[in-house]
């Protein structure tokens, strides 16, 4: 049994810290960070987004890919051959950690499309890198590419977070932003493509929660071009994000009024512009809308979006110490690596925190 | 064969230990069933002549009524039942075909009755309706397809015309002539006082009431009737109705009789004069046709109107939907084989036409499949029984959901299915003025009011039972549905699983 045959609810640990300024910093505070919260995940999966951590090849994109085999990975290369100037491949180095096993092959390449094959798919190159990835991931058996965005990268296994970051070798990495998650399905899947955090392109989400509107989303962001495999929250809420950020061109901000829009009684005592810009919303974006309990961090290029549900079903906490802010399911998991912060919160439901690279925090509170 | 009696399907029962010769019923039936003998200062009855409207049950101040199914039958034949053969004696005399009234009640699969809902434990939490907000508005119309923003980067409102809804029901169309001035009053009434529409049908839109073009959907049919500038500009939304769930592939017939004073006027036609609506649009011939019709109707209301197709379930429902979803309508409602009618044939109405459930499912998935389902919205008819209906339907794909049946029952309406007769005793479908002022629409529109609030708490609890909170989260959401009792064929085309899968 894996992700995509039956649908799994879980609950989980997430955690997330940014330097504003683009500090790189090492991944050892995000593994401390979500370490705190072990009992929060049942060790049947973790994992880390990171961002900056590839200034070297900053211009390409990076795919980590899961192999079940050699066969598949020999597949799987030809096809990237076909299409991608690969410019350089790895394994991704692990170390033997205790509690994690089975572990697949686990490579990465930094590519970047053949010009001329980009120019006959009359896609642009993001949507062309996207349409790749659902290809390998949909048609080569064996074969799944669980990152594939610029200058970042996930990291995931089936095991405990913390161990997961150790069996990446995840503080050896530099990147001024980091997200974490911890899982706890309420079943046994043990396939790694199926941790967290799930990502597309640069975007990647971390999630807490079941989502009560899942069908209705997957069913409509499917029209658009995604194919839900893995039949989990994390993987059509980052699709919706993808699609609203990238081929709408939302706003952050606007996607947070979208998927998490305020209820219409509070609309009504907005000011009439307001009233009029959320009912556009709510109007337009219907299908996109998330109902039941969730928290996510959405990680993009050059920033952070912290987001629970309308209701504030799910905990979440945001500290601020000078230029880093963090994020976490928890307080303790913050307070573990920045005891003395500047400011602590818990946003309220449906209201975004936004963190931009050299912007500021922007947030109702 | 010369004897040409048939026993009444139903009797009427009089208890005369407690009739008190009141003559109540006498005056209160229509169909004059029941008469006073003098002679014996004693009622009596022929209940050939009876319809089971319940009337006199409902008014007899004692209870001295009712009506029972009569035990008479011929020699039980499982092939040859009792409603077949009398059919038979009847075509035989009059040479004619049957009439029939209301949606179809023959005994085939109501799916609704066979999907179950979900509710949430532990892994997400249910929702109180009565301590967070729970929200049943909803917008029909196109969605964009993508957003336009000024100068400063702020969002422009490019949003075709569209219809807003304080919950997902409508009435459907029931014309002015078909049902009588009052339950046009009262459905008028109360889709203002709710926030949601009715909707005009075929007979025009009376004077009294463009006072409710706020909430009215006016319709174009095949005949036409009651069509001009105004009444296209008076509503908030043009249907154009291109089939009936009660009889698919066939126009309809008002007959002269019911075309009297204001009905006349508001049609349009001469008094007494037949009311014949072809069975097609006699300038659509096919889906490009449709097409010119709906930009027609766009151009003469200078494109603020969201149009309205509505079409019957029928066995190619999908690949027409995608059709019209194609024509620049912004609405597609569909109508299915249980909707019901003031007249139809009764072959056409029991032997044609699908299901709405299915209809519906493969409407949604059809339209998803070609990337078109946000083209329009989808209304859903014939015949959603309750808020449990609605809740189903929506999560199958709907948008919103007609009620014409159940609003007419909430109006007093007991199903006898005798509104071709014109004699309603309920006030409801009929145009005899006696009749008419039985259904005061001071009441009438409180009832229906009172049954759509009553819906929607219900709605508000099933929704919050599946951790949901507002009904957008809701639409399509298939996963909230399991059938119980359907083979794999009916689970694949409705696209929900098994109970326990």
């Amino acid at each position: 049994m894996r992700e995509g045959q039956i649908r799994i609810p879980s609950g989980c640990a997430i955690s997330g810290i940014i330097d504003k300024t683009g500090k790189r910093m090492s991944g050892e505070a995000i593994i401390k960070s979500i370490s705190v919260m072990h009992d929060r995940s049942n060790g049947l999966g973790g994992g880390f987004a990171a961002y900056g951590i590839y200034p070297e090849y900053k211009d390409f994109y990076a795919l980590h890919i899961f192999y079940e085999n050699t066969g598949a990975k020999k597949s799987c290369e030809e096809f990237l051959e076909r299409h991608f100037d690969i410019i350089n491949l790895s394994k991704i180095p692990t170390r033997k950690v205790k509690g994690i096993t089975d572990e697949p092959l686990i490579w990465r390449y930094f590519v970047t499309p053949f010009a001329t094959k980009l120019a006959d798919s009359q896609l642009d190159e993001r949507e062309y890198m996207a349409k790749c990835v659902f290809r390998v991931n949909t048609r080569i058996q064996g074969a799944y590419v669980f990152s594939c965005g610029k200058n970042m990268g996930v990291f995931k296994a089936v095991g405990f977070p913390e161990d997961v970051g150790r069996f990446y070798r995840l503080e050896e990495y530099e990147g001024y932003c980091f997200t974490a998650h911890g899982r706890y399905p309420t079943n046994t899947p043990g396939w790694w493509g199926g941790a967290h955090p799930f990502a597309l392109l640069d975007y990647s989400v971390v999630h807490n929660g079941e989502i009560s509107s899942y069908d209705a989303n997957r069913r409509a962001i499917e029209m658009y071009g995604y194919k839900c495999t893995l039949l989990t929250d994390t993987e059509v809420i980052t699709y919706i994000i993808d699609y609203l950020h990238r081929k709408i061109g939302l706003k952050m901000e606007e996607i947070a009024s979208v998927i998490a829009a305020p209820f219409w009684q509070t609309i009504s005592r907005m000011e009439p512009e307001k009233q009029k810009y959320h009912e556009y919303l709510r109007n337009a974006f219907s299908a996109q809308l998330i109902t039941g309990p969730f928290s996510i961090i959405v990680g993009f290029d050059g920033g952070i979006m912290a987001l629970n549900d309308r209701l504030k079903l799910r905990s979440m906490v945001v500290g601020e110490k000078g230029d880093k802010v963090y994020i976490a399911s928890e307080e303790a998991a913050i307070r573990i690596v920045e005891p003395d912060l500047d400011r602590v919160w818990a946003p309220s439901g449906g209201e975004p925190v936004i963190v931009l690279l050299n912007g500021g925090v922007n947030s109702g509170s | 064969m010369a004897v040409n009696y048939i026993y009444p399907e139903y009797e009427v029962v009089r208890n005369y230990d407690r009739c008190i010769v009141c003559r109540v019923c006498e005056r209160q039936c229509a169909n004059g069933v029941h008469e006073y003998l003098p002679d014996l200062n004693k009622m009596t009855c022929d209940d050939s002549k009876c319809v089971n409207c319940h009337r006199c049950v409902a008014l007899c101040p004692t209870r001295a009524l009712k009506i029972v199914k009569s035990d008479n039958t011929y020699k039980e034949n499982a092939n040859w039942s009792n409603k077949t053969i009398n059919e038979i004696y009847r075509q035989a005399e009059s040479g004619g075909v049957l009439l029939s009234s209301m949606g179809n009640p023959e005994n085939y699969p109501i799916y609704f009755d066979k999907i179950l809902l979900n509710a949430s434990q532990v892994t997400n939490p249910s929702i109180d309706p009565l301590r967070e907000p729970m929200e049943t508005k909803v917008f029909l119309g196109a969605k964009p397809k993508a957003i336009k923003r000024d100068a400063e980067g702020k969002l422009v409102d490019n949003l075709t015309p569209h219809l807003t809804l304080s919950m997902p029901v409508m009435f459907s169309a029931m014309s002015y002539g078909s049902i009588s001035y009052n339950a046009h009053e009262s459905l008028a009434r109360a889709a203002k006082e709710l926030g949601i529409f009715y909707n005009t049908g075929e007979g025009g839109l009376h004077e009294d009431f463009y006072k409710y073009g706020d909430h009215t959907i006016v319709q174009v049919a095949s005949g036409r009737f009651g069509v001009h500038p105004d009444y296209l500009s008076s509503g908030a939304a043009i249907e154009i109705k291109m089939g009936q769930g009660a009889k698919p592939g066939i126009g309809g017939h008002l007959p002269g009789t019911k075309i009297v004073g204001d009905i006349s006027k508001t049609r349009m036609i001469p008094e007494g004069t037949d009311a014949i609506s072809p069975a097609p649009h006699h300038d659509i011939y096919s889906i490009e046709d449709l097409r010119q019709l709906v930009y027609s109707l766009k151009e003469a209301t200078d494109y603020k109107k969201p149009v309205i197709v509505k079409i019957a379930a029928v066995h190619n429902v999908a690949a027409i939907a995608s059709g019209i979803a194609r024509s620049g309508a912004d609405i597609i409602a569909i109508d299915g084989f249980r909707g019901g009618t003031g007249a139809a044939p009764t072959r056409i109405r029991d032997n044609v036409g699908i299901p709405i459930e299915l209809a519906l499912a493969s409407v949604d998935k059809r339209l998803r499949d070609e990337g078109i389902r946000d083209n329009v919205s989808l209304v859903v008819g014939g015949s959603i029984r309750s808020s449990a209906d609605v809740v189903k339907a929506v999560a199958l794909g709907a948008d919103c959901v007609y009620i014409g049946t159940a609003a007419l029952i909430a109006l007093g309406c007991h199903l006898c299915r005798s509104c071709h007769s014109g004699k309603c005793n309920w006030g409801i479908a009929t145009q005899v003025p006696s009749l008419v002022k039985r259904l005061n629409p001071e009441i009438g529109y409180k009832r229906l009011v009172n049954l759509m609030n009553a819906w929607k708490h219900e709605i508000m609890e099933m929704m919050g039972g599946m951790g949901i909170n507002s009904i957008e989260a809701l639409k399509g959401n298939r996963l909230m549905l399991r059938g119980v009792g359907l083979n794999e064929k009916e689970l694949e085309i409705l696209g929900i699983k098994h109970a326990g899968e």
